[in-house]
């Protein structure tokens, strides 16, 4: 399994998860969780992904979301897991 | 399994609060590129350089891409180039034809700096010694890159105040050289006490003789994480501010970790050291001045500034050691004063002078760093300066150094421009009055009573 999260952070609208999970799914990217919080008017959601079954690599993956986001007005990043399990548990 | 708050958090820090990875520096060994003649040396240099280091500027980007956080600067620190070229230089222009290689291979490699033109005097000088030192103000006019730095004293050896002596003279000199540019040059200058041997920050980083042929040290930052955490507390009592530093600091080192030994295993180097540094840039919201205003000053420099500093270093140190496996380099908070916005401006405001920097140097990491003079100022008040500073260092046994940039040109009040990470700085008046008899005395301070251990 080759986990990452993807979040995405912006203003909240219709259709941005659905853009989203079409992206993933057309690139055989499963998603394991899903988790979404709305502060202040603003749309954040998490998601922890498996790429290993997809032919794109991380770094393109990040690239065609984060056009995505451009697109539909928020910022979509994905990042190893690591950093978060790093800064977060001892 | 993590949750969306620490994700939302760990995102908070890189995209509002400036968290970043400050530094990754490759430590190479030139020791082994002594060759018969300069021309010789020069080749071995260049070409060991540039075979270790060809994939360290990728690679650090690689890292950031994989992770989401910002790596800065990629950089390299080398042996000191005195004992490097101490066989095969014979005058100072020998050495900065080593100096010159080394910003050529500094530009092939693509990183933004390369540390270790450096001798380590703190107790005598050799003739090689010597001659790279009288090199210094020209070697940094003609490169971009190199940086620079001379170890002076130590706990364990006292003052060389012959060095002093003549590191003043060569300050005044470089400055004179790179006076188009607000002499730039002493921008890439350190003068140290207690000099670390692992220290990935320029312009004082060198790769120490007790170190392996190659490593990686990398240096975190964060002054704008620990200024918002900080917010949160306000009005609350000295356990609270001290745990929630504390807590900051695991954070941003942890970042730290993984990246340094990301980069180790990638490019199969082992892994030296983190450097727990809170290090300021001029961007705002990237300050230490800042964090000691939220802690409750009205600038830094106020009354009870040396006493909030020595805990926000103290707690960084506390948080950062038990997050990293190593630590090392200068480990604790960084006071420049051109890089810091809120320094400048408690400057600017009269509240911050050159003799409560010094007080503060005392319980920081470093020391009287990145500090506009005015161009007139004398040599011997130059190395007055740095004596005093190299005192503290030695009798608190700590790390102290001295960045000091005399702009030939211009006067107190009026404002240098360094460009860049070096920001800018409003010129501060210095103490004029003479120190000549003291350092024209000639030889050494002995060694602190303290420094007997054995």
């Amino acid at each position: 399994m080759k986990k990452r999260i993807v979040t995405v952070v912006g203003k909240d609208r219709v259709g941005i998860i659905a853009k989203v999970c079409v992206y993933l799914a057309n690139n055989d990217i499963n998603i394991l969780d899903i988790a979404q919080t709305i502060v202040g008017g603003y749309f954040n959601m998490m998601m922890v992904v498996d790429i290993e079954k997809s032919s794109k690599s991380t770094d393109l993956v990040a690239s065609e979301l984060g056009q995505i986001g451009e697109e539909i007005g928020v910022q979509i990043k994905v990042q190893h897991e690591k950093i978060f399990e790093m800064m977060h548990r001892i | 399994m993590i949750s969306i708050n620490e994700v939302l958090e760990t995102n908070a820090m890189i995209s509002k609060m400036n968290l970043d990875v400050r530094t990754i520096t490759m430590g190479i060994s030139l020791l082994d590129c002594v060759g018969n003649d300069v021309d010789e040396t020069c080749k071995r240099i260049y070409e060991k350089i540039t075979t270790y280091a060809k994939d360290l500027v990728k690679t650090g980007n690689d890292i950031s891409q994989k992770y989401g956080i910002p790596i800065v600067n990629k950089r390299i620190s080398i042996t000191p180039v005195s004992l490097v070229g101490g066989s095969v230089c014979k005058t100072s222009a020998d050495f900065v034809k080593i100096a010159k290689t080394l910003d050529e291979a500094a530009k092939t490699v693509g990183v933004n700096f390369i540390g270790g033109y450096s001798a380590l005097v703190s107790k005598g000088m050799t003739k090689a010694d010597e001659l790279l030192i009288r090199s210094i103000p020209e070697a940094l006019a003609t490169t971009g890159k190199v940086c620079s730095s001379v170890n002076v004293g130590s706990t364990k050896t006292g003052i060389n105040m012959d060095a002093v002596k003549l590191i003043g003279e060569m300050i005044l000199e470089t400055a004179e050289l790179t006076k188009d540019m607000d002499s730039l040059g002493c921008c890439k200058f350190v003068v140290f006490c207690n000099a670390p041997d692992d220290n990935p920050f320029m312009a004082g980083a060198f790769h120490g003789v007790t170190e392996a042929d190659c490593v990686i040290n990398v240096g975190v930052s964060g002054p704008g994480v620990v200024k918002k955490a900080l917010e949160e507390v306000r009005g609350k009592d000295f356990e609270v501010l001290c745990e929630t530093i504390k807590k900051t600091a695991f954070k941003v080192t942890r970042v730290g970790q993984l990246v340094a030994k990301e980069a180790s295993a990638r490019l199969n180097v082992p892994f030296g050291i983190v450097d727990l540094s809170l290090a300021p840039t001029p961007a705002v919201g990237d300050s230490v001045g800042e964090i000691l205003e939220e802690i409750g000053l009205e600038y830094a420099g106020a009354p009870g500034t040396t006493a909030a500093l020595a805990l926000l270093n103290d707690q960084v140190k506390k948080g950062g050691v038990m997050a990293s496996s190593y630590v090392g380099g200068l480990s604790g908070a960084f006071i420049p004063v051109s890089e810091d916005q809120r320094m400048i401006d408690a400057v600017s405001a009269g509240a911050l002078t050159l003799e409560k920097l010094e007080a503060m140097t005392c319980v920081c990491s470093v020391g009287l760093d990145m500090i506009a003079i005015p161009g007139d100022t004398k040599a011997s008040t130059i190395s007055g300066i740095i004596a005093d500073e190299m005192a503290l260092g030695m009798i608190n046994q700590k790390t102290t150094a001295v960045r000091l940039i005399p702009v030939i040109g211009k006067g107190v009040g009026e404002m240098a421009e360094f460009g860049g990470l070096l920001g800018y700085a409003p010129i501060m008046p210095v103490n004029n009055f003479g120190c000549d008899k003291f350092i024209n005395r000639g030889g050494r301070i002995p060694a602190p009573i303290h420094s007997f251990k054995n």
